[in-house]
């Protein structure tokens, strides 16, 4: 009998769900008030950050400052919504949906695991302006934004090269993707062209498709420890927030180096503590990529199509915070040079 | 005696119900302190995501994911049933989805014939993944809650292993994601169109037999009897002439068999290819739907409607300018609270049984004439 009410009970329940799913009720798009039209001078951007979001120090902050900056010229507002690691294909969907369902325009998505969700949601809304950042998505309305990060890379793989006192080196990436891998490869040959002696160690945190890597300090730092304890006295991390766990691991080490990614992570203020072992950062300008897209939005002729960011426009360089690679900078001039001329061609695999 | 079976039942199933009921009750007050001491206002909020997470398109987003959820929810309750702690499930059910990928990529053979291939290919490798942590089990004894683990991490590194370029993997437009070779459309599973709402993955249905299967074969055949003794007590049924071991390596198989089954929806209805950004952590969410569920298929569905509902809203929160970490407070504290609030209505209803019974000897020691009536 007991069963029986069970039974019955389930039957009842997966019924009536199956009722609401299927028959009544609004969407939620026809729920939200459009507050497309309030009106409000200036832009309404709305961001889709990757996993770590806005105070990463790295990544995403990069594309914060772009927008923020835009904001700050031409007035308007910024929606930020961060990815979690578990999402699925239908939450960054949704993520997209809801900020162009809420009117905002233009839409940045930051990462490259955006790429499928933003092939869907812009063809959606035709209107709308769509930004993705490390990616391409071949529509009308989006604006693929990538980066060199190999030539940028190539050049941390001189001043790598050239600072190192134990002929060692060391390259931490966060998750072990192609993206990733083109850090790799260009410093990997930056340093070998440097100084074909230095042996380079490289390390990812974590692989295929746990993104933990990308925001794990403590990962980071114990992978910079195992690095210093082996011998290596300059090290690289491309691998966003988990990045200051490295730098916090290089600075209790006398006179090794970290080099920084993305940001100019000297001056970051989070990691003032330990900016004077900061050689350089490979610096992706991904707020420029960001500020240009919104201002093109702006002036009413969105941007679309592939944008590449290259050493040759700036996309991508070395930064000279502190003057600790200031006795070098010829040879980086040098270096860059030969690739901005196609004397050197960088590598995009490893 | 048929009126007082009734009574018991009722209050049995009042009991039931009142436990994970105290804890999403708990949850809220918490979430609502937390929001609070955020400095803004929760009221706003739960209505928000009240009317948002019922709004037709939510109602499929929660569907689909539940349907994710339900499954992991079974794969990790089948091994509860057991007394065992089957933390693979997360490793499980990402090997199989990229296997049952890679076969899905390269079958050229007829929908009808592809779509059985992939789901069998994705639960024989979940099954032999939790296989090998059930056979060390038996064999040698190593705890499976260590062998899980260890394969998860192994899961995941044999996957980044073969998901490259030049090997399993194939790279996509853009330059930065691996994916697998992409299914053919004739390999997709069917999925319902409920219009502006969204499409439902056609899997609900597979998991709904899933969840009578659990309920049939657990509860109603021997083989569920004597996997349900072995839980309870293993020198009990040793006695009784169940092979422990056996019954120990079959559950581990079972289990891995339905973990399998977690990342088809995915697979077969939503992404068709596996990928860097293949969903991860389900078989740990599984952990939390199973102990939400007590194990009981009804109860692990209503978990998982409540997990999807949880995302689904605290996602629109986000939106809304609340802080997104408004759901790991909410689904720790329910965890916790689920925990807590099982002993406590366990031990309360316990006591009540006592105090019935007590009751009830007395009565029938007063009027012995009664007595054998009743018996």
């Amino acid at each position: 009998m007991r069963r029986v009410a069970k039974l019955s009970a389930a039957v009842v329940a997966s019924a009536a769900l199956a009722m609401t799913a299927t028959a009544c009720g609004s969407t939620s798009s026809d729920n939200s008030s459009s507050s497309s039209s309030d009106g409000g001078k200036g832009v309404k951007i709305g961001l889709a950050y990757d996993v770590g979001g806005r105070g990463d120090r790295s990544f995403n902050d990069s594309a914060a400052r772009g927008a923020d900056k835009a904001k700050d010229e031409f007035g308007g507002s910024i929606k930020e919504l961060t990815a979690k690691t578990s999402d699925t294909e239908a939450d960054r969907e949704q993520r997209l949906s809801d900020l162009a369902d809420a009117g905002y325009n233009p839409i940045i998505a930051v990462g490259y695991a955006y790429a499928p969700s933003m092939t869907k949601v812009a063809a959606k809304y035709p209107k709308t302006s769509f930004g993705i950042v490390d990616s391409v998505v071949d529509a009308k309305n989006v604006d693929s934004i990538t980066f060199t990060e190999e030539q940028g890379s190539y050049l941390a793989g001189v001043a790598a090269a050239l600072k190192t006192k134990k002929d060692h080196v060391g390259f931490i990436g966060g998750v072990d993707v192609p993206l990733i891998k083109k850090f790799e490869a260009g410093y990997v040959q930056g340093v070998k062209d440097t100084n074909p002696k230095v042996k380079v160690d490289t390390q990812y945190l974590s692989h295929g498709s746990d993104t933990s890597g990308f925001a794990s300090p403590d990962k980071g730092k114990a992978a910079a420890k195992g690095m210093l304890d082996n011998g290596a006295d300059v090290i690289y991390s491309a691998a966003g927030s988990s990045g200051n766990g490295a730098i916090e691991a290089v600075n209790g080490v006398k006179g090794a180096w970290a080099i920084g990614v993305d940001s100019d992570q000297y001056n970051v203020p989070g990691l003032a503590k330990y900016k004077n072992s900061i050689l350089t950062s490979m610096v992706k300008n991904v707020d420029v990529g960001v500020y240009d897209f919104v201002k093109s939005v702006n002036d009413g002729k969105p941007l679309t199509g592939t944008n590449s960011y290259s050493l040759a426009k700036d996309g991508v360089s070395l930064s000279t915070s502190g003057g600790f690679i200031d006795d070098i900078q010829a040879k980086l001039d040098t270096a860059k040079k030969k690739i901005t001329d196609g004397d050197v061609k960088v590598k995009t695999t490893p | 005696m048929k009126k007082l079976t009734s009574r018991i039942d009722k209050e049995r199933l009042l009991l039931g119900i009142a436990a994970p009921l105290l804890a999403i009750v708990a949850a809220l007050v918490v979430t609502a302190l937390v929001i609070l001491a955020t400095g803004k206002n929760p009221g706003p909020a739960f209505s928000d995501m009240l009317t948002y997470g019922f709004a037709s398109d939510s109602q499929v987003y929660i569907l689909n994911k539940a349907t994710t959820y339900y499954l992991s929810g079974v794969a990790v309750a089948v091994g509860f049933r057991m007394n065992l702690f089957n933390i693979g499930v997360d490793g499980q059910y990402r090997i199989a989805a990229f296997f049952a990928a890679v076969l899905g990529g390269a079958l050229t053979v007829p929908g009808w014939l592809a779509i059985p291939m992939i789901i069998i290919c994705a639960m024989a490798t979940g099954a032999l993944w939790a296989g090998i942590a059930g056979v060390l089990k038996v064999t040698r004894g190593v705890s499976e809650v260590i062998a899980t683990i260890m394969l998860n991490a192994i899961a995941t590194a044999v996957i980044g292993y073969l998901l490259q370029p030049g090997k399993l993997g194939e790279l996509q437009q853009g330059g930065t994601l691996v994916s697998t070779k992409p299914l053919p459309e004739s390999s997709y599973f069917f999925t319902i169109d409920t219009g502006p709402a969204g499409v439902l993955d056609g899997f609900i249905v597979v998991a709904v037999l899933v969840g009578l299967a659990y309920w049939f074969i657990l509860g109603r055949t021997r083989f569920g009897f004597d996997l349900r003794t072995v839980g309870q007590s293993e020198s009990a049924a040793s006695a009784s002439g169940v092979s422990v071991k056996k019954m120990v390596a079959t559950s581990m198989i079972i289990s891995g068999a339905v973990a399998g089954l977690i990342g088809m929806p995915t697979l077969l209805n939503e992404s068709h290819q596996y990928d860097n950004s293949f969903p991860v952590g389900i078989g740990f969410t599984g952990i939390a739907i199973a102990l939400l569920g007590r194990n009981n298929p009804i109860g692990i569905a209503l978990g998982a409607l409540l997990w999807g509902f949880l995302e689904r809203t605290t996602n629109h929160l986000e939106f809304q300018g609340y802080d997104k970490e408004i759901l790991g407070v909410i689904e720790g504290v329910i965890v916790l609270c689920v925990v807590i609030a099982y002993e406590v209505v366990r031990r309360y209803g316990l006591k009540r049984q006592q105090q019935r019974v007590g009751a009830e000897l007395a009565a029938q020691a007063a009027a012995p004439t009664k007595k054998q009536e009743v018996a």
